[in-house]
Parts: C-alpha cells; structure tokens; sequence
C-alpha cells in the first residue's frame, strides 16, 4: 500500500489519543509557557480599574455547564477584581442550564473573599424570555427579578436599594456563552440605555465581538480559555485558565500539523493521479 | 492523590468516562450516558422554568392580590395584576396542541410569541448592528501615522471587496470579479480565525473535563 493509501486510511482514533495524551500530560506534569496580555484583555481590566471604588455592578453570567471551562475562571477573576476594588456584584443569569453553576462560582468567591451576600453581592438567578428581559431590565430590574436565585425578595436585599434600571450602574459586565448573551446585550442595551459593557465570551463565539470592540459598542473583550488567562496573569492569579493555557497550545501546534499533513495526503493524492 | 468521597464527584466522573467511551466506537455504555443526560435535562428544565417563571411571576402576584383590598384590579407597583391573567392564559394556549380539534389555539399565543420578537430582533439589529456598524467602518484612510493609515485602507479593501463578493446581480468576471476574488481571500482569513478559535473552544472543553478528572475526581494538585 502507497503512503498516500495508508495516510488516506489512518485510523483517526490514534489522533483522538494524541490530543488526549496532549492535553492530559502537561496537566500532570506542567511546562511553563508565557503568556503574552493582548490590547483587548488589558482594556478589559482597565474598564474594571477604573471603576470608583464602592460602584455597584451589573454581572449579566449567560452560560451553561458546557462553558465551564472557558467561563467560571474569567467570572471567578472578575468577581475577585470587584471585591478587590470594594465594588458590588448583581449577577442575573438568562440561560436555563445555567443558574446553579453560576450561584455555586459566586457564592464560592464570596465566602473566599469574606463578603456577605445580600450586601456586597446578590445572585437574582435566572429568568425565562431571552431579550424581552433584557428590555425590561431598563424599565425595573426589581420588578423583572422579584425572587433572587434562593427565593427571597430581591428589595429586601441592602444591595438593592436605590437599585431601579441599567442607569443605576456604572458598567455592564457580560460573561456570555451564545444566545441570549453579549450580542444581545450590545443590540437591545448599550444602545438604547447607554451603558458601558465590557465582555468576557467563549472563544467559538469571539471572533464576531471583534466588530463590536472596534466600534466601540465593547469597551473591552476576553475571548474563550486564552482571554481569562490573560486577565488572570493582569490579577496576578494562577487559575484553571493559566493552567489550561498549556495543553492548549500544544494540542493547536498538532492540529496545525494534521491540517498541513490533510494538505500534503490531498496534493501528493492529485499528483499521484496526474502521473 | 485523595481520591473524592464525593458520590456526585464520582458519579459526573463515571458519566464522563462512558461519553469519553464514544471516541473509541458507539457503546451501551455511552448510549445509558447520552439517554440519563437528555432525560435529566428535560426534567431540571421544566422544573426550573415552574418555580423561577410561572410560580414568581404569575402565581404569587395573582394570588397576593387577591388577598389585598381591590383585589388584582388595585393598581399596584405601576400594573393591575389582572393583566397577568392574559399571558397566563396564552401560555396555557399553547397546550391545546395536545388536543388536534381545538389546536389552532396555540397559533394565538405563538403569533404574540413571534410578533414580540421579531419586534425587539428588528430594533435591536437596526439600532445595535446595522447603524453603528456602518457609522464605525466610515473611517478616515489618511490619519498622519503609516500603520493606523494601512490599517484603515486595509480594512476598507477588505469590507468593500467582501460586500461585492455577495453581490450576485452582475456575472462576477472582469473588475467585478477581481474585487470578488480578492474578497474571497478576506473570507478565507476571517474563517481561518474563526475556526482558530473554535479549536481552541472546544480544546477548552477537553481541558475542562480532564482538570475534573485530574483534580477533583483524582484529586491531583
């Protein structure tokens, strides 16, 4: 059998093993690599920096399991990054998968930082209607929100008062895995409430935010697992992002492998047939 | 190591596992994963949506009112309680699929569901994307600094020749088909980036599941 025949038949279970050997090793064994900030990471963390301190924030977490990865490092980092700053966190939640993940993070955050929920951070849960509770949100975020993600009255809360609409918050902070998320919160919010929205979002998702950063609709973006990273090493912390940054680059140094070698097997295939 | 003597630590571990099991050939055991998850799920959702929709926002103020001098019709926190009753009663609508003869119902309910969001899609996209995206690619070519300067043009050859590339009124050949040509390979690059980035998503996932596995399953620091 001709190489071009045997590469054309390769098992591709042995290029799951490979990615799977090289993703897991370098968590057992881990390699140092550097981790370079880019300009978007870094207007991420200014936007937060420059928040007065004591500010009350609007922590909008859409996601689900599935995002985990990419997504509770950047929330864990950013909840830090607030409480460090004495700021507040109201956190909503507009994904139905994702409500318990994300109560579970910020309380975890909250009892590690020393903060008491209800007064330095409030979980106000999930709830049904995509953009519809966007808009409302403008209108009366109580009144959207009655119960918080553990059933109590949400205008019992110390931190809800003089809370009523996006205008009682300096920022938005968008942590988004896809619909309803980022994009909605640029299309239905910023424009119409002027708020100022800095977004962390998954990396599959990232590429379309690029529009928005550059026209100034985001004032700052973290795109998938290498964005946390960034922010993190900005933190000075070493999470799940810094850890994962490693297998993740050499599991994309294999990938561009086996997409040159697809390459090579498709031009020696058409060479092969030509002569 | 210190293996969790968490049941639910073990058990997301055992699931992970027969969904890795997939990677090898379709399995009992993957297929009893696959089968637990969309049953589960089916479940937490309608149970979710119960108690954090129907129960908090129309169930309780309805019920409270009535309790209240004036009943649902006092106005109260800028509404009358009574409107409730109407999306109350479109959302119970929709389950007249379930019986063929009275079925049509459920058009009411999903025609409000459809208006109201084709609705906030348009105004959103109109006010979001469409204007703000054209105000933003209006930008002066000549800034004073070579590279803002380059990146402009760049930016412009590259908005310009990928709009003509869907412009599919004329034959694409001749200048129309040079600009077409050179709009391709903006598309290709801008694929190319966005399949970077998916790779690296779902890497990402990968990664996750084996940071659960190492640390908190294995309990590897």
């Amino acid at each position: 059998m001709s190489l071009v025949k045997r590469l054309e038949t390769f098992d591709r279970r042995w290029i799951f093993l490979t990615v799977g050997l090289l993703v897991l090793l370098p968590l057992i064994w881990p390699v140092p690599l550097p981790i370079t900030v880019g300009p978007r990471a870094q207007k991420f963390y200014d936007a937060i920096e420059a928040l007065p301190e004591g500010s009350t924030v609007l922590l909008a977490c859409d996601y689900d399991p599935g995002a985990k990865p990419e997504l509770v490092p950047m929330t864990r980092s950013v909840l830090r990054h607030l409480f460090a700053r004495h700021c507040k966190a109201i956190i909503t939640c507009l994904w139905n998968g994702g409500p318990g993940l994300v109560d579970q993070t910020v309380r975890e955050v909250g009892r590690e930082q020393g903060k008491v929920y209800g007064v330095d951070y409030v979980d106000l849960g999930y709830k049904a209607g995509y953009e519809a509770v966007m808009v409302l949100m403008g209108q009366s975020i109580p009144n959207t929100f009655p119960t918080d993600q553990s059933g109590g009255v949400t205008t019992s809360y110390p931190i809800m008062q003089g809370i009523r609409n996006y205008s009682s918050f300096p920022i938005l902070i968008s942590i988004s895995a896809g619909y309803p998320g980022t994009k909605e919160y640029v299309q239905q919010v910023e424009g119409r409430f002027h708020i100022k929205i800095i977004a962390g979002v998954t990396a599959v998702s990232a590429p379309e935010f690029y529009a928005y950063l550059q026209s100034g609709q985001l004032q700052g973006l973290l795109g998938g697992m290498a964005g946390a990273a960034e922010y993190e090493k900005l933190r000075g912390e070493s999470g799940a992002a810094t850890r994962g940054m490693v297998p993740q680059s050499f599991a994309h140094v294999f990938i561009a492998f086996c997409i040159l070698a697809g390459n090579a097997v498709q031009w020696l295939k058409r060479r092969e047939k030509s002569a | 190591m210190h293996l969790s003597h968490d049941f639910g630590v073990w058990v997301a571990a055992l699931l992970t596992l027969c969904i890795f099991s997939f990677l090898y050939k379709d399995n009992p055991f993957y297929k009893f994963a696959e089968h637990l998850f969309v049953g589960v799920s089916a479940g937490y959702y309608i149970i979710l949506n119960f108690w954090t929709v129907v129960v908090p926002n129309l169930w309780v103020p309805l019920v409270r009112s009535f309790g209240q001098p004036g009943g649902p019709l006092r106005a109260s926190l800028g509404d009358y309680r009574i409107w409730l009753a109407l999306p109350g009663m479109l959302g119970l609508l929709l389950f007249t699929r379930l019986f063929g003869r009275v079925g049509w119902l459920s058009r009411w309910s999903l025609a409000v569901i459809i208006g109201v969001y084709a609705g906030l899609k348009t105004t959103g996209f109109a006010q979001g994307d469409f204007v703000a995206q054209v105000q933003a690619s209006l930008q002066p070519l000549w800034t004073g600094n070579f590279w803002t300067s380059f990146n402009a043009i760049l930016f412009t050859v590259g908005l310009i020749t990928s709009l003509l590339f869907f412009f599919f009124s004329r034959e694409h050949k001749g200048a129309l088909g040079v600009a077409s040509r050179v709009g391709i390979v903006f598309l290709m690059i801008s694929f190319g980036a966005g399949y970077g980035y998916t790779v690296m998503s779902r890497v990402s996932l990968l990664i996750g599941r084996f940071q659960f596995l190492l640390e908190d399953w294995l309990g590897h620091r």
